[in-house]
């Protein structure tokens, strides 16, 4: 850490005004796993492919979905670790203020902290940029709330979108079907349609992970039962 | 000599009928000699919010400033004004981040919050909170100020009849109190409206 061939930003601009790490970081997303996400007039989904290694890994050990807060759950596309190290910090984040205001915390101010500390890694020596978009799914005083954080740290809400390796079909489905006023349930069906969309193989309760958030503000991820009893209906 | 009277205070806060009022008085002392009569103690941070500080008066000024400084941030961060709960914990944050090298100062926090229901608390100057439905008290004049709103205060008074009660409770206190005094300076602030009043009282 104290060569000082390695102590400048690897994000330094290119002569076109690109940070070229980012791009790359951005390559990472879009080569991994894809993963979407609705908000519908009473809640949210977020939803992701979850293709194992091997048929011998233990499926249930596997958790791409994960809280950030009772009411704030989030996915990612790309790397599985930068994904858990973002998820700690939000977390804390999230913790240090609660304890100070005794409140939770918005939905808007966690993906703004959770950027910024994105952006830090694209303006820091010896650090490189995170290799993952999320999404954060929350429900607060302001309704429900769908959010993509990306690697340079820009954060945009979305009434639907995807991530990942089939993003544009994903993208063109989700602007076919997504309806203003579609109600959690039918977001739920969407979200597997989509996912179906450009799934390698057959498509069951073990292979996804769908994770939801109502009016009743408890983020959820759906057990494999529950999954499939959804699949059973879209069929 | 004790840090806490060295400039004399009264602080008072009560609840009304979906509005609230805040008091204090108007001396500011060092020790038996009166330096100014218009001190200000309470102080607004939005229109249904207000704290009134007793206590040290450098410290009362710059706790003052730093909370205001806080909630113009959380206001241009959260696009909101802060809630008057929210705005307590923040206090008994910042309070007990200076355990142990405390303000000396006992803040009395007074707002309407959600569906416009009044909210009042007081806290110690390291930030434990008090909250209370009826009234709060702080300052040189605590003593005397809880025994007059014990006697006078009723629940659910209407604007007129609360600012007629809060003003009677305080004037009555600082005048069994050498170090609190000079008249009073009273908030009543109701949804649409705050309402502020200075009061002569025995100006000694």
């Amino acid at each position: 850490m104290g060569d000082s061939q390695y102590s400048f930003s690897l994000t330094t601009f290119s002569p076109s005004g690109k940070l070229v790490q980012i791009e790359h970081a951005l390559t990472a997303v879009g080569s991994g796993q894809t993963s979407l996400g609705l908000k519908a007039s009473n809640g949210v989904v977020i939803a992701t492919e979850k293709k194992l290694l091997s048929i011998l890994v233990d499926e249930a050990s596997v958790q791409k979905i994960q809280h950030l807060t009772p009411n704030i759950g989030t996915v990612y596309s790309g790397m599985g670790p930068d994904f858990r190290v973002l998820v700690r910090k939000s977390r804390k984040q999230a913790e240090q203020y609660l304890r100070l205001y005794k409140e939770p915390i918005p939905v808007t101010q966690l993906v703004r902290e959770t950027a910024t500390v994105m952006q830090e890694f694209t303006q820091s020596g010896g650090v490189r940029p995170f290799g993952v978009s999320l999404l954060v799914a929350g429900y607060d005083d302001k309704g429900p709330q769908l959010y993509q954080v990306d690697p340079s740290g820009s954060y945009f809400s979305w009434k639907a979108s995807a991530m990942g390796k089939n993003v544009s079909n994903a993208k063109t489905f989700l602007e076919k079907r997504y309806t203003e006023d579609m109600e959690l349930d039918d977001a739920i069906h969407t979200a597997i349609l989509t996912l179906k969309e450009g799934f390698e193989g057959e498509i069951s309760s073990k292979n996804i992970e769908i994770g939801k958030i109502g009016a009743d503000k408890v983020f959820r991820v759906l057990t494999p039962a529950e999954i499939d009893d959804y699949l059973a209906e879209v069929e | 000599m004790q840090i806490f009277e060295y400039n004399g205070s009264a602080v008072v806060a009560m609840v009304g009928k979906n509005c609230f009022a805040i008091a204090s008085d108007r001396r500011l002392g060092v020790q038996l000699q009166t330096i100014a009569t218009d001190f200000q103690r309470i102080s607004k941070i939005h229109d249904h919010l207000f704290i009134g500080l007793s206590g040290l008066a450098t410290d009362v000024q710059t706790l003052y400033q730093r909370l205001v400084f806080r909630h113009k941030l959380y206001q241009l961060r959260e696009e909101r004004d802060m809630k008057p709960e929210t705005f307590a914990s923040l206090v008994s944050a910042i309070l007990y981040e200076k355990r142990f090298g405390p303000y000396l100062c006992q803040p009395v926090i007074a707002g309407l919050g959600d569906d416009n229901k009044p909210f009042i608390c007081t806290m110690d100057s390291i930030g434990a909170k008090e909250l209370a439905k009826d009234f709060v008290v702080s300052g040189t004049a605590s003593e005397s100020l809880y025994g007059a709103c014990e006697a006078m205060f009723k629940p659910d008074m209407e604007a007129e009849e609360l600012f007629e009660t809060i003003s009677q409770a305080l004037l009555s206190s600082v005048d069994r109190d050498c170090l609190s005094g000079w008249g009073g300076h009273v908030y009543v602030v109701t949804p649409n409206e705050i309402k502020e009043k200075i009061l002569k009282g025995r100006m000694d």
